[in-house]
């Protein structure tokens, strides 16, 4: 099991540590709710060293990764971030990822930890010969600063204005004398930065991030908040069996051509849906409960599911047939302790999140 | 935290005894081991259980227990401060967020139970 560089903060700060993504992480701190509601109404910190982090340059860098990514690359502006989906053939899923446009021709790329390796191979195996792909996920840090707090603790340690970042795009600035990338990116829903710097770096970001009121936030909070925002979690609502058509991420398939994009385009999207979903009261649903009607046909399955902090009740996420997808049908899920009424809903299920706000409104 | 006044299971529910009524309630360490409590589903007045048997659910935001009753008895009461605010139980598991009242308490299986010390050495071979 591999640890971050920042595991040892974690044992200091009592941290309940689980393994993700072939990671020893901390689940929570202090508490799950605790550390949600921090991030929504002030700000927090995680550590998302874990992730894999890879580097693209040269002629046919761009051509490259048009093929290799569902969304469209060569729209990017340099500067900007852009979500999406690497696909096999079959148009499933192998993972999704947030492509940076650093220049013309060069690229960097953030994936999910438990992907990484594979990712690495399928997009090298991707790549002309003349396109220089580096994996830099063990020399990269990154911590996750979130929350409408966040930019004022970013500006207060930065040594540089961070000037109007917008929403999923990214500077670099200075930090301790060193050089460090920022990005108006996330996981939660509010307003907040990812911070990529050296791991030496990172420990004392981490530490400067506490002292001005950060609250350390775990994978726990993590899943609870991108739940409210409807974001799907690789594994659950993805995966390489799942036609990525089906997410309904719409903005991440571009009309071009790329690998999947032709399974994709002839399932179309229609046989099942990704769907939100508001629970009646508090229980549970989890992944793998079977959707029904009121009737009892089944019609879908539960991918995640938990008790959203924010809004006081149980919500999921999961896939529904064609024809069951209207918002504002009521439909039954099945759990191991009962059935649930739930009500099918657009996402994000929490509305009042900050992240795509102006920065100067939190300064 | 164990409290000297009550006794304990082995799935980390307590029985406050007082004649031969009762409070049950869950342990601080079960509440710490479940983190946030989210829903609570109680046996209701009337309902007659057995020790040792499920008699209800907890679940938080990362898992969902079965609870067991700590001892037979009919429940007289149920804590319905829970179904709206069941965080009660992290909050203050041996007072506030009590789960329910029992009468007609079995004097031979009361005594089964394990006194303060006995869970806390409980708690450590745990561990």
């Amino acid at each position: 099991m591999k640890r971050t560089p920042l595991y040892n903060k974690h044992l200091a700060l009592n941290a309940k540590i689980a393994s993700f993504g072939g990671y020893e992480m901390p689940i929570q701190y202090k508490s799950i709710v605790f550390e949600h509601n921090a991030t929504r109404q002030a700000a927090s910190i995680f550590d998302t060293c874990h992730m894999g982090e890879f580097s693209f340059c040269g002629p046919n860098a761009l051509g490259d990764l048009e093929r290799v990514l569902s969304s469209p690359v060569g729209s990017m502006k340099i500067g900007q971030c852009r979500y999406g989906f690497i696909c096999n053939e079959a148009g499933g899923v192998i993972d999704d990822q947030i492509l940076y446009r650093m220049g013309e021709n060069e690229f960097f790329m953030v994936v999910n930890a438990s992907t990484e390796s594979n990712d690495f191979h399928w997009i090298s195996d991707h790549l002309s010969r003349d396109t220089i792909t580096e994996n830099l996920s063990a020399q990269t840090a990154k911590i996750d600063l979130q929350g409408p707090a966040s930019p004022k603790i970013c500006a207060k340690l930065m040594e540089e204005p961070i000037g109007k970042i917008p929403y999923y795009h990214f500077t670099h600035n200075r930090y301790r004398g060193e050089r460090v990338l920022l990005s108006r990116t996330g996981y939660t829903g509010e307003i907040g930065f990812e911070f990529y710097s050296t791991p030496e770096l990172a420990l004392k970001f981490w530490d400067d991030c506490l002292a001005a009121g950060a609250v350390p936030a775990g994978l726990g909070a993590r899943d609870t908040l991108r739940l409210e925002m409807g974001y799907p979690l690789y594994g659950h609502e993805l995966d390489e069996a799942t036609n990525a058509a089906w997410s309904g991420f719409t903005r991440a398939l571009g009309e071009k051509a790329f690998i999947g994009s032709g399974a994709i385009r002839a399932e179309g999207g229609r046989a099942y849906r990704l769907c939100g979903l508001l629970i009646d009261g508090r229980r549970t649903a989890h992944s793998g409960n079977v959707i029904t009607t009121p009737a009892g046909e089944e019609v879908g399955r539960i991918t995640s599911g938990s008790f959203s902090p924010s809004l006081g009740h149980a919500i999921a996420l999961g896939y529904l047939r064609d024809g069951y997808q209207q918002v504002g049908a009521v439909v039954s899920i099945t759990t191991d302790r009962g059935a649930l009424q739930a009500t099918i809903s657009e996402t994000p299920l929490y509305r009042k999140a900050s992240g795509r706000a102006d920065i100067e409104n939190y300064l | 935290m164990v409290k000297d006044d009550r006794k304990y299971s082995k799935t980390h529910e307590w029985v406050l005894r007082s004649g031969d009524t009762a409070v049950v309630g869950i342990t601080d360490h079960a509440q710490d081991a479940l983190g946030d409590i989210t829903f609570v589903e109680l046996p209701k007045t009337g309902t007659v259980l057995t020790q040792g048997k499920e008699c209800g659910v907890i679940e938080s935001v990362k898992a969902a227990s079965d609870l067991y009753s700590p001892a037979s008895g009919t429940v007289t009461e149920v804590n319905g401060g829970l179904e709206t605010a069941p965080e009660a139980i992290n909050a203050d598991p041996y007072g506030n967020g009590w789960l329910f009242k029992l009468s007609g308490l079995n004097e031979t299986e009361f005594d089964r139970l394990m006194d303060a010390a006995a869970y806390g050495a409980f708690l450590e071979s745990e561990a």
